[in-house]
């Protein structure tokens, strides 16, 4: 197991080295200049060229990743061009409100989608069944932000219950963190929940007709206990694969919902440095989101030999 | 209120959380733009020069009427051959910081102005020295009379001479200041400043007001709130919800298309706050063929209106206006002058004029913004028109932050350079012959386009040298003149966005940059 870990650490290396490399080049070679945007729409040529300077982008490309990659390797994510703060101290400023976002989505697209998953199954052919899979068609049709603006629309404008945007500090209370997480966080998971509803049902509809299912049954189990303790256990590893899937997917959909909801995390981070083309930041926020997708790849194959013993690494 | 909120309210007062009895005054804006850069020196964004007008004070100041009054400055006289201007500053000016404001302050601030600043560079080219002589005294000497310095002094946008504490202002020009000192009537919370999220305002206690009532950018700064929060909300839709819904007061710059929404609600308001409005602008390249040629670029003179533009992008008639003027209609130097028979749409005209300059056929590279609003239409009806006139348009889109970066390329169209651009400006900045950056025709010196031209550059310099209003408004007269024969750009009309507030928000003052001295909150 702790070789298999290293192994997959050890991988890492180089599929971040790549997407360093891939990120670099992206950005030095699409059409646009950060001290063009940063001059201002009143700027000459000159006050451009002198910005360009400062910031080092008038040197070779080679060079500029030369410096960026070692200053990288030693930790110091460099200078944002635009917020004259250091992009590791931007990041961190960031990562509350996402990680909030993240864990509060998660932790309702699992509560909600499994049960509904799980009776779906059991349920197979009812109008409980079709009416969560009618969900699960819609859930990974609409678009995040269409589904936002409904929730506003229903929620925060009609029925004034909850805030149209923003975000409260976990430190500044809970009540006002949750109260304002609660629209962004239904809004990301409706697709978590569609995806995990879906396929728990079918993981769960494989093993119901298995012997030991059967056997749970003929000794007097409670229809309850089959499911929970049987076939939900033995269809367990799909489902977190799946939950795990959905969490690097989160990555696509918290930058449209921090965007809509105006939660300061890292999603509008990525969004106001990519419009600004703040190379530094961009560098860092998705290096970052590549090495959290590596690591809850490697997660989640982890948790297989809890859900499943035969599995050995 | 809803169910959730009095619950959560009612948790928050248990345990203590609730507001303080005595509640600040707090106004929550919504402006065009997030701040990310501080220094209104080292960058033109208007949100920056926003911030500025904020936290520092200015030695002049634009009033409604376009006048130059003085508003740190308390006696300023001129000498009889106009060549020594002394400036005294008015008592009880301090910084933040409670140091006083001296006139060594304000020549270090000036100098670092001139250095960034085209009307301030200009400026200094008439300078001979500027020396104080006490604290709050400094004298500049000039070589030859200029109408530039209360000009320059005073002007109201990008870059506005800002005075900052000297040890700021000897920063190099640039390089960003990273001390946020000023002695304007709000303080800078830098502690609370959460770029993405929010920029905070609280109100400087020791300001001290001029007694004047506040005119445009002149006049007495008074505080009446405690604290003024700028609440980065990018999504327009999401900034008219929030004011909907009572989170936030005020919104800077909602698009055309959400008025409506806003006003729809008995408790919201819109004030047009920028009188003199925005003027769209076309902008062709000089460098290359068939913009080389004056006659090419006079028949876009002939094939535009300005109705078509105005109508594609803004819609309602309430918030445009065509205005035949190179300078902003409603400004002092504003004129037909030269206009007559010009954007009209006259398109035989214009391909009679293609005709003479032997145009053939060489598509124009016209680059299309598409992800601002106010801008997206404009680039469809150029080359909707320019065809009626019988140019062949290349239309190419691209976001406008790229369209910035390719502007500054010099190189040819088919390499990754441009023949021709749509953008807008708040007409504060193009309100005579020196502040209009289009119209500098100095080659290599004129921003991007880069036209050439003598005559013009002359004109310029001789309005620059002029100190008599009447004389001034003749000079800048024959520079339109000059504009329909050479052609640097072509202005398209006047258009204005009002803010939206709630009505519990009163007293904001009509300026050429929205400004939050004044303002009351019921």
């Amino acid at each position: 197991m702790f070789a298999y870990v290293l192994r997959r650490l050890l991988a890492t290396i180089p599929v971040m080295a790549i997407v360093a490399i891939l990120v670099f080049l992206m950005l030095r070679l699409t059409p646009s200049d950060p001290a063009a945007i940063i001059a201002g729409d009143n700027a000459n040529a000159e006050q451009v060229a002198e910005i360009r300077k400062r910031l080092g982008l008038d040197q070779p490309i080679l060079t500029q990743f030369v410096i960026w990659t070692g200053k990288t390797l030693q930790g110091d994510l460099g200078e944002s061009f635009f917020f004259k703060k250091q992009v590791a101290e931007l990041i961190l400023d960031r990562l509350e409100p996402t990680v909030s976002l993240a864990f509060l989505t998660i932790v309702l697209a699992v509560l909600i989608a499994v049960p509904l998953g799980v009776l779906a199954a059991y349920r197979q052919g009812s109008w409980l069944d079709r009416i969560v899979m009618g969900f699960s068609v819609l859930g990974f049709s609409v678009p995040v932000f269409v589904i936002g603006y409904a929730l506003i629309y229903v929620f925060a404008i009609e029925l004034n219950w909850l805030p149209v945007q923003g975000y409260q500090r976990l430190s500044l209370g809970v009540a006002g963190w949750l109260e304002r997480l609660i629209l962004p966080s239904l809004t990301l998971s409706v697709i978590l929940i569609a995806l995990i509803a879906r396929i728990t049902r079918t993981s769960v509809l494989e093993v119901m007709n298995e012997d030991y299912i059967r056997t749970a049954r003929a000794k007097g189990q409670t229809e309850g206990r089959v499911l929970r303790r049987h076939a939900l256990a033995n269809a367990a590893v799909p489902i977190v694969t799946v939950i795990g899937l959905g969490v690097a997917a989160l990555i696509g959909g918290v930058v449209v919902t921090e965007s809509v909801y105006t939660i300061p995390g890292l999603g509008r981070l990525t969004v106001d440095a990519v419009l600004a083309r703040d190379y530094p930041t961009i560098q860092a926020v998705i290096l970052l989101f590549s090495l959290a997708y590596v690591l809850i790849n490697l997660v989640v194959d982890m948790t297989y030999t809890f859900f499943d013993p035969r599995i050995r690494y | 209120m809803g169910y959730l909120r009095q619950t959560v309210l009612a948790l928050a007062a248990a345990i203590g959380l609730a507001a303080p009895a005595h509640a600040e005054k707090t106004l929550r804006a919504v402006m065009h733009s997030d701040l990310k850069i501080l220094d209104p020196i080292w960058t033109t964004a208007y949100i920056v020069r926003n911030h500025g007008y904020m936290i520092y004070d200015t030695l002049f100041a634009t009033d409604a009427n376009g006048e130059i009054k003085p508003q740190m400055v308390g006696n300023y006289e001129v000498s009889a051959d106009k060549l020594t201007h002394t400036f005294t500053l008015r008592d009880g000016l301090t910084w933040h910081d409670g140091q006083p404001v001296t006139a060594e302050d304000c020549v270090a601030s000036i100098k670092r102005w001139a250095a960034k600043d085209s009307t301030g560079q200009k400026l200094m080219t008439f300078v001979d020295s500027m020396e104080v002589k006490d604290p709050k005294t400094f004298v500049m000497k000039l070589k030859s009379p200029t109408g530039l310095v209360l000009l320059g002094l005073g002007k109201p946008s990008s870059n506005v001479p800002f005075i900052m504490p000297k040890r700021v202002a000897e920063t190099d020009p640039n390089t960003q200041i990273s001390d946020f000192t000023g002695s304007g009537p709000f303080v800078f919370k830098q502690d609370e400043w959460k770029p993405g999220d929010k920029t905070v305002y609280v109100k400087n206690e020791k300001y001290k007001p001029r007694p004047e009532p506040a005119s445009g950018l002149a006049g007495g700064k008074v505080v009446n709130v405690d604290r003024v929060e700028w609440r980065a909300i990018p999504d327009h839709q999401q900034a008219v919800n929030a004011l909907l819904a009572g989170e936030i007061d005020f919104i800077e710059a909602p698009p055309h298309d959400l008025l409506p929404l806003g006003l729809a609600d008995a408790n919201v308001k819109a004030f047009d706050w920028n009188p003199w409005g925005n003027q769209y602008t076309f902008r062709p390249n000089w460098l290359h063929k068939p913009f080389d040629n004056a006659k090419v670029r006079q028949a876009l003179l002939y094939a535009f209106n300005q109705e078509d533009f105005l109508k594609a992008v803004v819609g309602d008639a309430k918030y445009y206006k065509v205005c035949n003027s190179y300078f902003p209609c409603g400004t002092p130097f504003s004129s037909e002058k030269g206009m007559d028979g010009l954007l009209k749409s006259n398109f035989q005209k214009a391909r009679e004029l293609l005709k003479e300059a032997g145009y053939d056929g060489t598509p124009i590279v016209l680059m299309h913004s598409t992800d601002l609003a106010v801008l997206t239409n404009l680039a469809p009806v150029a080359k909707s028109l320019m065809e009626k006139a019988g140019f062949k348009v290349d239309m190419q889109s691209m976001d406008w932050q790229t369209l910035v970066a390719r502007r500054a390329k010099r190189d040819p169209p088919n390499a990754g350079g441009w023949h021709a651009f749509l953008t807008s400006w708040v007409s504060a900045d193009i309100t005579n012959p020196i502040f209009m950056g289009f119209m500098n025709a100095g080659c290599e010196k004129a921003m991007f386009g880069w036209p050439c031209d003598e005559t013009m550059e002359k004109l310029r310099d001789e309005f620059a040298h002029e100190t008599d209003p009447a004389k001034q408004k003749a000079i800048a007269e024959a520079t339109q003149v000059r504009e329909t024969q050479i052609v640097t750009h072509i202005p398209l009309g006047q258009w204005y966005l009002p803010a939206l507030m709630r009505k519990n928000v009163s007293g904001m003052v009509a300026a050429p940059a929205p400004v939050f001295w004044n303002i009351q909150i019921q």
